[in-house]
């Protein structure tokens, strides 16, 4: 999902670039250097996940992943999707510079908003955390393909129609997302829970549980 | 399944400096994405289309890349013109192109094709190594810049390892059919995909430490601006510049 080059106005391309930097900023700073190789590789992995074609009904979609990503990075997946896109753009001419800023914000701020909703849940075993992540998976998409359709709409009022069939046609994506999200999840916190956000212990939890939890 | 193909070449586009390169395919982008007249837009294409050729992009892969690019642009002629509001361009039967819709998405293409040969023939003429070091030489924040170039070095590791586990399914007689079965073992493969490169960043961060990494990543490469290379500026400068006086001039 990227918007090409030259469809947006001005006014659009440059939010887009004040708020990318501003995201990308913030991820920075938030960036430990011992954290630098596990961003980076995550970063490479998104990259290589979004090549993979998933079957759904008769055709297939790509796998975004945002979601996802969004979970296990936190804010420092801002300029790892902005690093992913950037080489996307470099290898297969998706997007350039002037819409680099849009596709990032696109991408990464439901990113970023998963992690803040869904992030201390993920880590639990259960029905709630498989729902979080189903819903983290299913959201992002959404909210990029939202994203995406203010972006057109902002640029023309008269894009509306364009930009609902933006939304309509990720509907798919967004259910194929939630399922692999879901699954994604539930293999990770059985094979290297180290990867998800720590979980925050339930309310009401027993005092040497939370001790047991905590980070 | 990635590689660049764009990056070799002798074309006298590869020889100029990566950062004049690289300034002038951010101005162009900027300049003919802003630009509003038919005209100006025209021009952008040719210049585009010139830097392609003067780069000697190889015919096939560049003809490929432009056909993925216009996707975006195919979707948005299907459905724009016809949702505009006002007056028809032509009709056919009860589909009416809408005029504005119709000139929009013109502009649109225009603008997409001409930045896209642009950039292919200013950005992806290097390395991607080298494209790092000329945006750390243009003042990049160092932590993206490190970022980026890690990204890209590990994403062929990566992908290889996709391609082994994909193997290995194969091997086991898995065929992808859209059913649970399927989605699961994608799943599980992404996951096993992300455990691996974790695993691997922490290996990869032991031997940066080792190597004495102090959290600053050294760009040791060294730009040399040539005599030629301030007649590339001069030419980029005026061909942006131009484009700019003429949107002025027209509107």
């Amino acid at each position: 999902m990227h918007i090409s080059e030259g469809v947006l106005s001005g006014p659009v391309l440059a939010a887009g670039w004040g708020l990318a930097a501003a995201g990308t900023a913030m991820g920075l700073k938030k960036l430990e250097s011992a954290e630098m190789p596990k961003t980076a590789l995550l970063s490479s992995a998104f990259f290589v996940a979004s090549l993979v074609h998933v079957p759904v009904g008769p055709s297939s979609v790509h796998l975004i992943l945002n979601g996802l990503v969004g979970v296990l990075l936190g804010w420092p997946a801002v300029p790892a999707l902005l690093a992913a896109l950037m080489l996307q753009a470099v290898f297969f001419g998706y997007g350039g510079v002037s819409t680099l800023g849009v596709n990032t914000v696109v991408m990464a701020a439901p990113a970023v908003l998963c992690r803040s909703i869904a992030g201390p849940h993920i880590g639990n075993p259960g029905r709630l955390a498989a729902a979080m992540a189903a819903g983290a998976g299913a959201f992002a998409v959404f909210a990029s393909a939202l994203l995406m359709a203010a972006a057109l709409w902002f640029t023309e009022g008269r894009y509306l129609v364009t930009a609902g069939t933006v939304v309509a046609a990720h509907l798919p994506v967004m259910a194929a997302e939630g399922l692999i999200t879901a699954l994604c999840v539930g293999f990770l916190r059985r094979v290297e829970p180290g990867l998800l956000p720590a979980p925050r212990a339930p309310r009401g939890a027993a005092p040497e549980e939370k001790e047991r939890l905590k980070p | 399944m990635v590689e660049e193909i764009f990056a070799r070449g002798g074309s006298p586009v590869h020889k100029i400096d990566p950062r004049v390169r690289v300034a002038a395919g951010a101005a162009f982008s900027i300049v003919t994405a802003l630009a509003q007249h038919f005209a100006v837009l025209w021009a952008a294409l040719a210049m585009g289309a010139l830097l392609a050729l003067a780069a000697r992009l190889p015919a096939a892969p560049l003809f490929k890349r432009m056909l993925y690019l216009n996707f975006f642009i195919l979707f948005l002629w299907a459905v724009a013109p016809l949702t505009f509001p006002g007056p028809p361009l032509f009709s056919v039967g009860p589909l009416a192109f809408a005029r504005d819709g119709v000139l929009l998405c013109a502009k649109a293409t225009l603008k997409a094709n001409a930045i896209a040969l642009f950039s292919f023939a200013a950005f992806t003429t290097m390395p991607m190594a080298k494209l790092g070091h000329a945006l750390h030489r243009l003042k990049a924040p160092p932590k993206l810049v490190h970022l980026v170039l890690m990204c890209h070095r590990y994403v062929f590791v990566i992908s290889r390892e996709y391609q082994e586990m994909r193997r290995a399914a194969a091997l086991r007689g898995f065929a992808p059919r859209p059913d649970m079965r399927t989605w699961r073992t994608y799943a599980w493969l992404v996951g096993m995909l992300f455990v691996r490169a974790h695993a691997r960043a922490a290996r990869v961060h032991q031997a940066m430490l080792c190597r004495g990494f102090t959290g600053v990543f050294h760009c040791l490469d060294t730009f040399r601006f040539r005599p030629a290379d301030t007649a590339w500026a001069a030419l980029f400068s005026l061909a942006v510049l131009g484009l700019a006086v003429a949107e002025f001039a027209l509107s």
